[in-house]
């Protein structure tokens, strides 16, 4: 099995909140391939595309984020993921 | 009026196949509500919680150990509890007071569909309900139209915002009551002056406080109607303002009816939102109280988070005692990007109209200065970039023993007597502590500190006003007339009362 892997330093400032992981599952849930989610490089990881296994991560800002993922599309999803995650969640005040 | 109805366990046992589609049917309904709803919120923080919700919904991984119990036999309503109550739990026991806050979006999410599991339709209290619960939100307060109703909370403090919000719009409210012993759909009376609930009243305590109410009802239509400033027996004025949180309170209200407004709590503008509110957004508040008022004084507070009003991303948890840490002004100065938005707000919407800003929990004079410097900057930037702004007075609130002792120290334009937290840092007792409200009482260390300011403030030409809930008590009007108070600011629901008692005042007690 050949999982992509990518990380990404999260400066929204109050973390990963609601808002933001609604953006971010709803992000995931557009690519097919399986895509996770942690906090350290060897996780646990959770499903990006459920929203109550991100939510739970209770991310804190200034949090790194790792995703891997495995399919078809795992480059453009791992691309499109942390694009977001780094331009804060297009959230920037 | 019933207690409301607050549970939904009603439910015939059918099969296994039956209970799994009611949940599906549920969960859809719910669903296309959140929907519904959220095409017609407008303001960004609702929304965002609704597709908060809606996100949950649509994840399998929360109605999953559901469907799994309801295979196992189980009742579809107890399944769904049963799948989401752990996170609920989960988040009660956050850390983070936000994630700790969003227990309450699950809570709400799994009543929703709990409603719809037992056929009932969306939970607009009807008139008349007094609503027993652990506690509720401030926004489920909001939604709802308390006339004749009430409240009856185990959790929340005389202090906390949904009182704070009742006693505004004179609701009767007790907290601290063991709800559980409380049945469904009894006729009850709430008396929140004397903080109590007669359950199944006979016919003769129900038409007394059927009297009272059409008394009171008059009373309040009588204090609506006046016009003109209030005046003691002996023909001396004395100012009457009002204490709001935003702009809903005022479109009850006739200006002419009240001398200003006296407080406005900015942290309501802070608080329960994902994103604190931008300078635009608060100068436009700010303007349109300042045009409401039309020349009136409108006196703005910046913010007071801490303490017992904790803002997501700004306070700090985890204080070992709020009421001593980093809160009021203090907060502020620590976290000047926000604190200077504010304050280019209001110089902004000083421009409008008589606005005055004033700074709580000052404690040294530096704090005062440090403002007055940064009010100054805020002016001075704004008209750098081509727009209007206007150095508005400021003044601080006199609520900490020290500041209140060296009054004479502290360069105020006007003060304004914070009297619930003068009176618990004087006696050293918790605002929330019900078994020490003997203690909490005003007492002549209070009204001598009290007395104090006012004697410093007539000597140096200054303006002092009371803005707590000692100034909404008739009983206490007397008191703090005595101590030379002629200003006083009120919750909206009071103007009536005081001002009756202030018409009863002849003079200091000999």
């Amino acid at each position: 099995m050949n999982k992509l892997r990518a990380s990404v330093l999260m400066r929204h400032e109050v973390g990963l909140h609601a808002r933001p992981s609604v953006k971010l599952t709803k992000l995931a849930k557009a690519f097919e391939s399986r895509i996770d989610l942690g906090l350290s490089p060897d996780g646990p990881w959770v499903d990006a595309k459920s929203i109550v296994k991100v939510m739970a991560t209770k991310a804190p800002k200034d949090s790194t984020i790792y995703f891997r993922a495995e399919g078809s599309d795992a480059k453009a999803a791992l691309e499109a993921l942390v694009t977001l995650v780094d331009g804060d969640f297009q959230d920037g005040r | 009026m019933r207690l409301a109805p607050k549970r939904h366990d009603a439910r015939q046992k059918r099969s296994p196949a039956e209970e799994h589609q009611a949940l599906v049917d549920a969960l859809a309904a719910s669903q296309a509500d959140l929907a519904a709803l959220a095409g017609e919120v407008e303001d960004a923080d609702a929304e965002a919680i609704l597709s908060f919700q809606i996100a949950l919904l649509e994840d399998d991984s929360l109605s999953a150990p559901g469907f799994a119990r309801i295979a196992a036999g189980e009742l579809a309503n107890r399944a769904w509890s049963a799948a989401i109550d752990p996170e609920i739990s989960s988040y009660d026991q956050a850390e983070d007071p936000y994630f700790r806050a969003r227990a309450s979006d699950l809570s709400d999410l799994r009543d929703r569909v709990l409603r719809h599991l037992a056929g009932e339709a969306d939970q607009a209290l009807p008139a008349g309900v007094i609503v027993a619960a652990d506690d509720i939100p401030p926004s489920m307060f909001l939604a709802n139209d308390w006339r004749d109703g009430g409240l009856i909370l185990r959790r929340g403090s005389p202090s906390s915002h949904v009182a704070i919000l009742a006693r505004s719009r004179g609701v009767p409210m007790i907290v601290g009551v063991d709800v559980d012993y409380l049945e469904d759909g009894r006729d009850a009376l709430l008396d929140g002056e004397a903080g109590l609930l007669i359950v199944d009243p006979d016919s003769d305590t129900r038409a007394v406080y059927c009297q009272r109410r059409d008394e009171q009802s008059k009373l309040r239509q009588a204090a609506a109607s006046f016009r003109g400033p209030a005046l003691t027996a002996a023909g001396e004025p004395v100012q009457v303002m009002i204490n709001v949180t935003g702009l809903a309170e005022l479109e009850a209200l006739d200006p002419a009816n009240v001398d200003g407004i006296g407080l406005m709590r900015t942290e309501f503008l802070f608080q329960g939102r994902e994103q604190l509110p931008t300078e635009e957004e608060q100068y436009r508040i700010y303007k349109r109280m300042v045009e409401w008022a039309a020349g009136k004084p409108v006196t703005i507070r910046t913010l007071d988070a801490g303490g017992d009003k904790p803002i997501v991303g700004l306070t700090q948890a985890g204080d070992i005692n709020p009421f001593l840490g980093v809160r009021g002004v203090r907060l502020s100065l620590r976290h000047l990007d926000v604190f200077r938005q504010q304050l280019r707000a209001l110089t902004r919407a000083a421009v409008a109209g008589n606005l005055k800003v004033m700074v709580p929990m000052v404690t040294v004079p530096e704090e005062l200065d440090q403002c007055r410097t940064l009010l100054a900057q805020a002016v001075e930037e704004l008209r750098r970039e081509g727009q209007q702004a206007q150095l508005p007075p400021l003044g601080m609130m006199v609520e900490v023993p020290a500041a209140a002792l060296t009054i004479e120290d502290f360069n105020a334009d006007f003060f304004s007597i914070g009297s619930n937290d003068l009176i618990q840092y004087v006696t050293a007792v918790s605002r929330d502590e019900p078994e020490l409200a003997d203690l909490a009482r005003p007492s002549r260390a209070v009204f001598n500190l009290i007395r104090h300011v006012v004697d410093y403030a007539d000597r140096a030409g200054r303006e002092t006003s009371l803005c707590g809930d000692l100034a909404g008590d008739p009983a206490q009007v007397a008191a703090l007339l005595d101590q030379g108070l002629r200003i006083l600011s009120v919750a909206p629901g009071a103007l009536g009362p005081v001002r009756a008692a202030i018409s009863r005042y002849s003079g200091p007690a000999a």
